[in-house]
């Protein structure tokens, strides 16, 4: 492993290396869906898909949890609301048909809203009340979408909005499959060009914002609020972009992902998303956009790759004897457990995050005593 | 020396995923047997297992004993696999497991068993061509879609709910009814109808409340329904929330009869209310499995291999049959030749006569009432809802 | 007025169950400020595993009689959660005693998982319910309907509540577990062993959730491996609402929760029109948390605390 760690060192200073490693990855992410569903069948290319959603989600979770360290537990909310939003403005539910070029941006901004609005009475909660109090959001807003179909009918109800309308450039869909130069693109690759797109899109974004004054201003909050107030931020505001921002990116891949799936319902966004979501990024490591998207990626396949031990099980023991779908969030939580104990960091942390959870830091003696001093 | 192995390694994991993929999709002439797959989907693992695996052994039995009589499709020899797949009645997984059996390219599907699972799943069928056909899912808006694919030989919940209000009103005798639903897709669609139905023949809702399908605690929503004074409750929901119910009812000393739809007559009901359950009437689209023309004799097979029969086996199975012989009459299992004919078709099946609407639902069929008397589902009456679509007793 | 009593009985009922959970949640954040999102689940499985128990001597015909089985079966769910309490905590919360407060409360989530997958695999997914072996007496007062059972319930729950009130406030361990709580390097410093002191209290409140969980379980007549879930959620609502670190705003909160719940639920249709209705219920529990955190952020007994960063 050291010698990749080098080798990752040589890329950072060679920059014909770094070069050729990017147009090698470019290729590589370009005939990717080909590569997975040559290889591993579709299924696996719209696993594929569904990982840069969550890619994209995660990326948003990171801005809030990551860059300014706000514990939100009800993340899904603002996935929710993007999803809807697209659904309900693009079927024939209102029999209202808005292209998605208007919606996507307009899903973004509605999150952001709502992001804003979630944040604004929680600014002065401290990390565990703030996780309590936005992990109730995320739980009022699901149960608003299943009850308002009555008596007036805006989300109908469990039962979800249906045939939602692909996103098409006029006649141009993707959810068609189409033929360029003899090659055939199929609805699931089409999509995940468009993803990938809105991946890299969104990855820029971070890294940028991460950055600029505003990211320095998310970590100085973070490390202390106390000390960046001090320092002249304005620490309300700042907590509030963070979380529109992060809310944003969390409507935005709430569209794709309704124009994607064509159909959304209640049961979609309940708590246990929100965990995930929360769980790829501190698996991954938290604000560190490599980790991040590693631990998006790895929670979203390994539990479509766990599905395989059922039949592996029959053929080895004669019959199942572990349901995969229970092993998987067992498996998932003892994972959670252990990788908090042994690596808290993450799989991939910042150079900043892994200092202050070592085991030598004097941040967190820090920590700790500011907290007592300022209790009771 | 190290990251050499690596790349090393990269590569033959690669060449070798490529290599197992390959050979996965020329399996289909063996021994020179057309393989025709039929795929099945249902919850087999969650709450509802319990139907989930119901539903996948029916559809096996009639698998297996249609290959047992050595098919053939146009002269030529065939056989017949079922693929079973998991969709934990969540709608995501439904699509995806969907998608999955179109890869696999199967030449039809039974299923999904919950309304909210078929419905997204249909989309996916209809864009692939493939027919399916569902035993269990009743919301009317399955086949509202105009997806040519989507079938099912369960009657829906308009028939099921107008029978159900009707016979509320006029053979229980309650002139005020109170009604809770579970927030479901099934349950409230159930629910809208009972009181439509209801409403129709006279009688009064009094009381329209709701929960959801977690929820365990009625105790609130049922004293206010008391203070109506209704002469009898409707739940649209499932059995793991109206046994609770009923036990809070009598807790709460609401004097009430009580009525449910399908979800609630299940075996599992009786034993969670225990001796609460007395006097209970539920609804199941269909005939009971004793009166159905092949009622007996599928119990007897299905039996002897897997046991009781929960409520849908026979359905599936009569989706199987009737898919089946669409296959031979139109002389070959590929969709685009088959689905006309089944659109078509007429076929008897264990069920009762089996022949769709122009929307994909059955048509004739009845609703069957039951009620628990010393602890067992016992017969009570059996309704015909005439007309068009056959009672589908689906789940949501 | 008859189905005023009857909610505010039933609300009594739940809110008396809600207190108890509350104890235990603010028991462990006023001693180690962590939110022990893998409380629910203890009352889940305390509630499972009195069921199996039951379920279990009952059907094994040697007749015993029913107060003994019934006592068996509370004592061993007691025993169960008190050790399972115990490892959790010395598993998963001690080596993090320096992390900081994320890791503690990711953790605490993934042991939440942990359990309810583990009950999945041993109990299954179905509804188990829970026998009932004693007959159920019911009073009519003043129009509503008051069952043996649900007074069983309260008085029990306010047993528990003085019982554990007294301990912590004139016991020597009491003292022990309040100075630990103000400040765990000085009571260290005083004497005390903070690692047995916290084990304890993890152990106490495990104890304390146990027996809710099979309260609850008696009183819907369930047990499923999902119960603990919302059920824990709502008790740190409560515990947040009366002061999260004071036992008395536990039972204040809890209370007051179960009351604002059930009149809620039943008369949220007729007061908002029809707009709202029953089945925003949960929705009530989380309205009522946000309001609490925003306005009065140390709880309605708790003192006032500087602001936090």
């Amino acid at each position: 492993m050291s010698s990749f760690y080098s080798r990752w060192q040589i890329l950072r200073r060679d920059r014909r290396a770094a070069w050729i490693a990017f147009v090698l990855l470019a290729v590589l992410l370009a005939v990717l869906p080909f590569l997975v569903g040559a290889g591993l069948g579709r299924t696996w290319v719209r696993i594929l898909d569904f990982t840069l959603l969550y890619i994209v989600l995660a990326l948003g979770l990171n801005i809030v949890v990551g860059y300014a360290g706000l514990l939100d537990l009800g993340y899904v909310a603002f996935y929710a609301v993007g999803a809807y939003l697209y659904a309900l403005l693009a079927s024939p539910h209102f029999g209202v048909h808005l292209p998605f070029w208007v919606l996507l941006p307009a899903g973004a901004l509605l999150a952001g809203l709502f992001g804003i609005l979630l944040g604004a009475p929680t600014l002065r909660l401290r990390g565990d009340y703030l996780a309590i109090v936005t992990l109730g959001f995320g739980e009022i807003i699901r149960i608003f979408l299943n009850n308002l179909n009555a008596p007036v009918n805006i989300t109908n109800g469990p039962q979800g909005v249906n045939l939602i309308d692909p996103i098409a450039l006029g006649e141009f869909s993707l959810s068609r499959t189409h033929q360029v130069f003899g090659i055939s693109f199929p609805a699931v690759y089409n999509y995940y060009y468009l993803f990938l797109a809105l991946v890299l899109l969104v990855i820029f974004i971070s890294l940028r914002l991460q950055d600029s004054r505003i990211g320095r201003a998310w970590v100085a909050i973070r490390e202390d609020e106390v000390a960046a107030a001090a320092m002249g931020i304005n620490t309300r505001n700042i907590k509030l972009l963070a979380f529109a921002v992060g809310a944003s990116f969390g409507g935005l891949s709430g569209g794709l992902f309704a124009g994607f799936q064509g159909f959304v319902s209640p049961e979609s966004f309940n708590l246990m998303e929100s965990v995930m979501i929360l769980c790829m990024i501190v698996l991954g490591g938290m604000g560190n956009i490599p980790g991040v998207i590693l631990g998006a990626a790895l929670l979203t396949m390994l539990p479509e790759a766990l599905r395989y031990t059922g039949p592996l099980q029959d053929y080895v023991f004669g019959r199942v004897l572990v349901d995969p779908a229970d092993l998987r969030m067992l498996v998932f939580g003892l994972a959670l457990i252990v990788i908090m104990i042994f690596r808290p960091a993450g799989l991939l942390p910042s150079v900043r995050r892994r200092r202050e959870f070592g085991a030598d830091s004097s941040v967190l003696a820090q920590e700790q005593s500011s907290l007592y001093d300022t209790q009771r | 020396m190290k990251d050499r192995y690596l790349w090393i390694q990269v590569l033959l994991l690669t060449l070798g995923v490529g290599l197992a993929s390959c050979g996965q999709q020329d399996k289909d002439r063996a021994q020179g047997v057309d393989i025709i797959r039929i795929g099945s989907v249902a919850p087999v693992t969650g709450s509802q297992a319990h139907l989930g695996k119901d539903n996948e052994n029916g559809a096996r039995l009639a698998i297996e004993e249609a290959n047992a009589q050595a098919p053939a499709i146009a002269g030529k020899k065939v056989r017949f696999e079922l693929l079973s797949e998991d969709d934990q009645a969540d709608p995501k997984t439904a699509t995806i497991v969907a998608q999955k059996l179109i890869d696999h390219q199967v030449k039809g599907v039974i299923g999904h068993l919950n309304s909210g699972t078929s419905i997204p799943a249909s989309k996916i069928y209809f864009d692939a061509g493939t027919p399916q056909i569902s035993p269990s899912a009743t919301a009317i808006a399955y086949t509202a879609q105009k997806f040519n694919t989507a079938f099912r030989v369960m009657t829906n919940d308009k028939q099921q709910g107008a029978v159900l209000g009707e016979f509320a009103v006029k053979k229980m005798g309650a002139a005020k009814i109170a009604i809770i639903d579970d927030r479901t897709a099934y349950g409230q669609g159930l629910a809208d109808e009972v009181e439509r139905a209801a409403k129709a023949a006279g009688g009064q809702v009094v009381a329209r409340e709701y929960t959801t399908d977690k929820s365990t605690d009625f105790m609130a929503i049922l004293t206010s329904i008391k203070a109506k004074k209704p002469d009898l409750l409707f739940f649209g929901g499932m059995d793991p929330q109206a046994a609770p119910m009923v036990k809070q009812m009598k807790s709460v000393g609401l004097k009430a009869k009580f009525l449910g739809g399908d979800g609630a007559k299940a075996e599992e009901f009786i034993r969670l209310a225990g001796a609460d359950a007395e006097g209970v009437t539920a609804s199941l689209p269909g005939l009971p499995l004793e009166k159905m023309p092949g009622g007996k004799v599928f119990q007897e097979k299905f039996n002897a291999k897997y046991g009781k029969v929960q409520v849908y086996a026979p359905y599936a199975y009569d989706a199987v049959s009737v898919m089946i012989a669409a296959m031979k009459q139109a002389g070959s299992a590929e969709p685009d030749k088959y689905l006309p004919v089944l659109a078509k078709i007429q076929h008897a099946g264990v069920t009762g006569p089996i022949q769709f609407d122009e929307k994909g639902d059955v048509k004739g069929g009845a609703i069957t009432l039951y009620q628990v008397k010393n602890g067992q589902w016992v017969v009570l009456e059996i309704v015909s809802s005439g007309t068009a679509a056959k009672a589908p007793a689906g789940k949501k | 007025m008859d189905i005023f009593l009857q909610q505010l009985i039933n609300g009594l009922v739940l809110g008396s169950i809600y207190a108890l959970v509350a104890l235990g949640y603010t028991m462990v954040y006023g001693i180690l400020e962590l939110i022990n999102f893998a409380h629910g689940e203890i009352t889940m499985i305390g509630a499972l595993v009195c069921v199996a128990v039951i379920g279990a001597l009952s059907a094994s015909g040697a007749g015993m009689p029913v107060a003994l089985i019934l006592a068996l079966g509370l004592m061993s769910a007691i025993v169960v959660c008190m050790v399972l309490g115990f490892t959790i905590e010395r598993i998963a919360y001690r080596p993090l005693r320096r992390a900081p407060r994320l890791a503690a409360l990711i953790t605490a989530i993934g042991v939440s998982i942990v359990l309810q997958n583990v009950a999945m695999l041993i109990w299954g997914k179905q509804y188990i319910s829970f026998p009932l072996l004693l007959p159920v007496t019911r009073y009519d007062i003043g129009g509503a309907t008051l069952t043996s059972l649900q007074i069983t319930i309260v008085l029990l729950s306010c047993v528990l509540m003085a019982g554990l009130l007294l301990l912590v406030q004139k016991t020597k361990f009491g003292r022990a577990m309040r100075a630990t709580a103000q400040s765990p390097e000085i009571a260290g410093l005083m004497g005390i062993n903070t690692n047995h002191v916290i084990s304890l209290t993890f152990i106490l409140g495990a104890a304390l959730a146990a027996v809710a969980g099979v309260m609850v379980s008696a009183y819907y007549g369930l047990a499923h491996y999902y119960m603990g879930f919302l059920l824990g959620l709502k008790a740190f609502t409560a515990a947040v609402l009366g002061g999260i670190g004071n036992i008395a705003g536990a039972m204040l909160g809890g209370l007051l929760l179960g009351l604002i719940e059930s009149i809620g639920a039943g008369y949220m249709g007729s007061l908002t029109g029809g707009f709202l209705g029953s089945h925003y219920q949960d929705v009530l529990a989380f309205f009522v948390l946000i309001v609490v955190l925003t306005l009065r952020p140390s709880g309605l007994l708790g003192e006032r605390v500087v602001e936090r960063s």
